[in-house]
């Protein structure tokens, strides 16, 4: 074995994946399924047609607390998260970003009002980062605790609430974000009507010593079939969500990454508690004056998927570029390539056409609302 | 025949018909590949050294070049495949070959591997 695959690290599903079948690939430091026999193609097709589970215990989960409550520790993590945190109401969960001073953005995640703290959700590939950026930014009265004894499954597609109720049926009365806690039989679920497909499902937080076993009570259902990292990443491409570290980064502000909804009026020039962040300078200038640049959707033209640091040129012959794909690849269910990136704000109008270069050719490109495949989140 | 058909260790097979070899990917290869969605082939009439970059293949996961496996003239491409590129993952030995090339000596080939060393070679 060589040393690189010795010092990966194993999710509690690992030998889940191992029977299933999985390709593992090396992914944010972890030993994570790319694919199963069925392949990314058809993976990605059963998720919006069934239901497809993702294995997500990479990512982490952190729980913040405090003596003071909820409140206190809602408007400290403000201080750090541009976004309205104190309104978020217990049993609901809201998207939020990490700012740093110069108003790039440091990761992604998802927080929860458990109405006894905050539980995070942060990206498997920043979570050393975040922790030790909560800790050194949040006052000594809150308790950053990492939860390292829990698994976390991604249950996505239409078919998944039928599924999930088979095992807790109270989430039928969840909607979209709302994220309880619900005893079964001794056990604590965590679980939120969210995720990261595009399609209505729900991202379920277990005791590690149960996964397997609820992976697999799961994946016994008709509608659920397993689903690597492969199909999760078109998935998300076609619902038009941002990947950490490729569409949006520490470069990007959340104006310039076209995610500048997650910050809500409160936090905006002439709101309540206007500012208070780090970069919030350069984030509420951009919030009314625009960016110089925005994320957006591109359709490439033929039929030649265009990925990641494929090169964006105003015209078919000039010298300058003008932007880069971030993401980008074949979309299953959008049955064409579907790409995002950066443009300057003067192209960025829907239908301009403009142009990348792939492979020495100069291929059109036409600048497209995302999502690329209409979402079904259950509000 | 067997004896006709040769193997890369870039995962292309190599048969011969007439005095033009058939190319395409071994059943190994497009596995590896998973569901194929884009295919460009080169232009017929083409002359390609070996080791150019002849075809593009991209599967939902990822792009990869094929390369020419000897010197010659790309005489004939699979064009109906650009339209069909699923088709690799179906028929990769068969119906899915990618172009038929022209090359001075067909006993290049006896530099490739036979089917019973390739398998020795992928196993």
């Amino acid at each position: 074995m060589s040393d690189q695959a010795t010092a990966l690290m194993r999710t509690p599903l690992y030998e889940f994946h191992i029977a299933q079948g999985a390709k593992m690939v090396p992914f944010a430091g972890y030993e994570m399924p790319v694919q199963y026999p069925m392949g990314v193609m058809k993976e990605h097709l059963h998720t919006r047609a069934g239901a497809g589970l993702f294995d997500v215990s990479h990512m982490g989960q952190v729980m913040l607390t405090s003596p003071e409550g909820v409140e206190a520790l809602a408007l400290a993590l403000e201080s750090i998260v541009p976004v309205d945190v104190l309104g978020l109401a217990p049993g609901r969960q809201r998207y939020g970003i990490f700012i740093d001073e110069t108003g790039g953005i440091l990761d992604d995640l998802m927080i929860s009002n458990t109405g006894d703290g905050l539980f995070l959700v942060v990206n498997a590939a920043c979570k050393v980062e975040d922790i030790a950026h909560l800790n050194a930014a949040l006052p000594d009265h809150i308790t950053v605790t990492e939860i390292t004894d829990r698994a976390l499954l991604a249950l996505q597609g239409p078919m998944a609430e039928a599924a999930l109720a088979r095992l807790v049926p109270q989430v039928t009365e969840l909607k979209f974000m709302d994220s309880v806690r619900i005893t079964v039989d001794a056990v604590e679920w965590w679980i939120s009507r969210s995720g990261y497909t595009g399609e209505d499902g729900f991202e379920i937080s277990i005791p590690a010593a149960l996964a397997t076993d609820i992976a697999e009570k799961l994946v016994a259902m008709d509608e659920v079939d397993p689903i690597g990292l492969g199909a999760r990443d078109s998935l998300r491409l076609e619902a038009g969500l941002c990947l950490y570290g490729h569409d949006i980064d520490a470069t990007t502000s959340p104006v310039e990454g076209n995610i500048a909804w997650a910050i809500q009026k409160v936090r905006r020039s002439g709101g309540a508690r206007e500012g208070g962040f780090p970069g919030a300078d350069r984030i509420l200038s951009e919030l009314h004056n625009g960016a110089e640049r925005k994320r957006v959707g591109l359709l490439p033209q033929g039929r030649a998927p265009m990925r990641e640091g494929t090169p964006l040129f105003a015209t078919a012959e000039s010298d300058d570029q003008i932007g880069e794909i971030t993401s980008g690849g074949f979309g299953p269910s959008a049955q064409c390539p579907v790409a995002m990136g950066y443009l300057p704000i003067a192209f960025c109008q829907n239908g301009t056409e403009i142009f990348a270069e792939l492979r020495g050719k100069r291929l059109p490109v036409t600048v497209a609302p995302m999502p690329f495949h209409a979402t079904s989140y259950k509000r | 025949m067997a004896a006709d058909i040769k193997f890369t260790e870039e995962h292309e097979w190599l048969r011969v018909e007439d005095d033009l070899i058939v190319v395409g990917i071994t059943e190994h290869a497009a596995e590896q590949l998973g569901d194929v969605v884009f295919i460009e082939l080169p232009e017929e009439g083409t002359t390609v050294s070996k080791d150019d970059e002849v075809v593009v293949i991209e599967s939902v996961k990822a792009a990869s070049d094929i390369l020419a496996p000897l010197d010659g003239e790309i005489v004939e491409v699979n064009d109906p495949l650009t339209e069909d590129p699923g088709k690799v993952g179906e028929d990769p030995m068969g119906d899915a070959w990618f172009f038929k090339m022209k090359i001075e000596d067909l006993s290049a080939l006896d530099d490739f591997m036979s089917e019973a060393e390739y398998k020795d070679f992928i196993s």
